[in-house]
């Protein structure tokens, strides 16, 4: 079982660094999209910083939902998918593996770059760790919760659209509490609260949402 | 026939199809007959806020609304998680036919809740937590939808709908309390099983008035789409 997560999990990874371009996009696209912010409210030190934990956290929410569609879409395409489910491993563990491997390539180098972005937001350098901390905490929910979106709209039209309409809503709590930490760490308070939150909030969507993302991908593949 | 077998019997799309009718005949009329008496005791007997003035007349509208917005989404979580479970067809046609009177019953909350705010708070809307989260609601309920129209294959649609309605289900209330937390503006809860409520007798007689006839306009409709569905589909 765990030989077959592990398998899972290194075969993505070497689909992607085979295919860096991928991962590239999607983390261009949130330096981008955390760059345009300043452009269109302006350059004002004092504003920048008070929004910068909300804009780093909306552009890392955009970015994850952005690659989901690469989660099970290439496997659906030429029938691997269809041989995991048909596999002994149980398909909740193969959910998870694949949810393991869509964080390492598209959550986690956000966790990696967003103490640059902070910089640009001219935040105190001693908020980067908590920074990088809610997200390493956030960023994994959100895989795990975009897989459950990305199973049910799998081989549909308008699939993009759609699944940030289905899973953008789930993702609100993340972004509160994410956000929220740094914002209570700039206060000078401490951002345990929020933090703990947040791992409580990965533990049960670690505990749930392979399941669901199994039933998701039964359903959607039958 | 015992009880359950009673039940099940009705499980099936045939059966129900003529129940649903006289049910939703029933509903209509007496929705209709507890809306106007309602909105006579809101409109003329309950007597004029001591603060607000008159405006607070559109709670008799929003209260309901918004239980029914949350109620409704439970409804349809439940009915979802039965068409799973045991794989009947009828819960899936439900699950469907609840959700768009429950979008609807979460817009008219935010329409008459913004137009309440107006006057009230001196805004049309402002990011306070039960607003939010009942925006998010609403966009819960559009996802739904959205995601049973864009399936052509009925089967598909109904089960990949339900799992997403459970999904929500658990969500809503992390939703619901994270929101809480991060902003609250909107004034606590007048209307509570454990204490006596803070609000005339008239207004609160007006009010759960208001929330039966919603209640059985939502029953009438919904059981209405169904039978449509049921038409389509056997």
């Amino acid at each position: 079982m765990l030989d077959a997560a592990r398998c899972i999990v290194y075969r993505d990874l070497l689909l992607a660094l085979r295919r860096r371009s991928d991962v590239a996009t999607a983390l261009l696209f949130f330096v981008i999209v955390a760059s345009l912010f300043p452009l269109g409210v302006g350059a004002e030190p004092n504003l920048l910083r008070s929004i910068a934990p909300g804009v780093i956290w909306v552009a890392a929410l955009l970015s994850s939902m952005l690659s989901l569609g690469r989660l099970f879409a290439a496997d659906h395409a030429d029938g691997t998918l269809e041989q995991m489910l048909l596999g002994a491993a149980p398909l909740g563990v193969v959910a998870a593996a694949k949810g393991l491997a869509h964080w390492l390539v598209s959550g986690l180098p956000l966790v990696a770059i967003a103490p640059l972005l902070a910089l640009q937001y001219d935040l105190p350098a001693s908020l980067y760790g908590v920074l990088a901390l809610s997200l390493l905490l956030g960023t994994p929910v959100l895989s795990l919760i975009g897989a459950i979106g990305a199973a049910l709209t799998l081989g549909l039209r308008g699939g993009g659209v759609l699944v940030a309409l289905l899973v953008l809503p789930l993702y609100v709590p993340v972004l509160i509490l994410g956000a929220g930490s740094v914002e209570m760490a700039a206060a000078g308070l401490a951002a345990d609260a929020q933090l703990l939150l947040l791992g409580a909030l990965l533990v049960v969507a670690a505990a749930f949402a392979p399941w669901a993302v199994a039933a998701a991908l039964r359903i959607s593949i039958e | 026939m015992n009880t359950a077998s009673r039940w099940f019997w009705f499980a099936s799309p045939q059966t129900f199809f003529p129940l649903a009718g006289t049910v939703a005949r029933w509903c209509a009329v007496a929705a209709a007959l507890l809306a106007a008496a309602g909105l006579y005791v809101g409109l003329w007997l309950a007597p004029t806020d001591a603060q607000q003035g008159e405006v607070y007349r559109i709670i008799f509208i929003h209260v309901p609304a918004a239980w029914m917005s949350m109620f409704i989404y439970l409804v349809m979580a439940f009915w979802a998680a039965v068409g799973l479970a045991f794989n009947t067809r009828l819960s899936h046609m439900m699950a469907r036919a609840l959700a768009p009177t429950g979008a609807l019953f979460t817009f008219i909350a935010l329409w008459t809740g913004s137009l309440w705010g107006k006057p009230t708070w001196g805004t049309y809307w402002v990011w306070d937590a039960r607003l939010t989260s009942e925006l998010i609601l609403l966009l819960l309920y559009l996802g739904f939808i959205a995601l049973q129209a864009s399936i052509d294959d009925t089967r598909r649609a109904d089960r990949a709908g339900a799992v997403l309605a459970i999904v929500g289900a658990v969500n809503v209330p992390i939703i619901y309390y994270s929101v809480q937390w991060w902003n609250t503006l909107h004034q606590g809860a007048s209307v509570s099983l454990t204490k006596a409520p803070s609000m005339a007798a008239t207004m609160l007689g007006g009010m759960l008035l208001m929330a039966l006839a919603f209640w059985l306009y939502s029953i009438a409709v919904s059981l209405v789409r169904v039978r449509c569905l049921i038409l389509e589909r056997e």
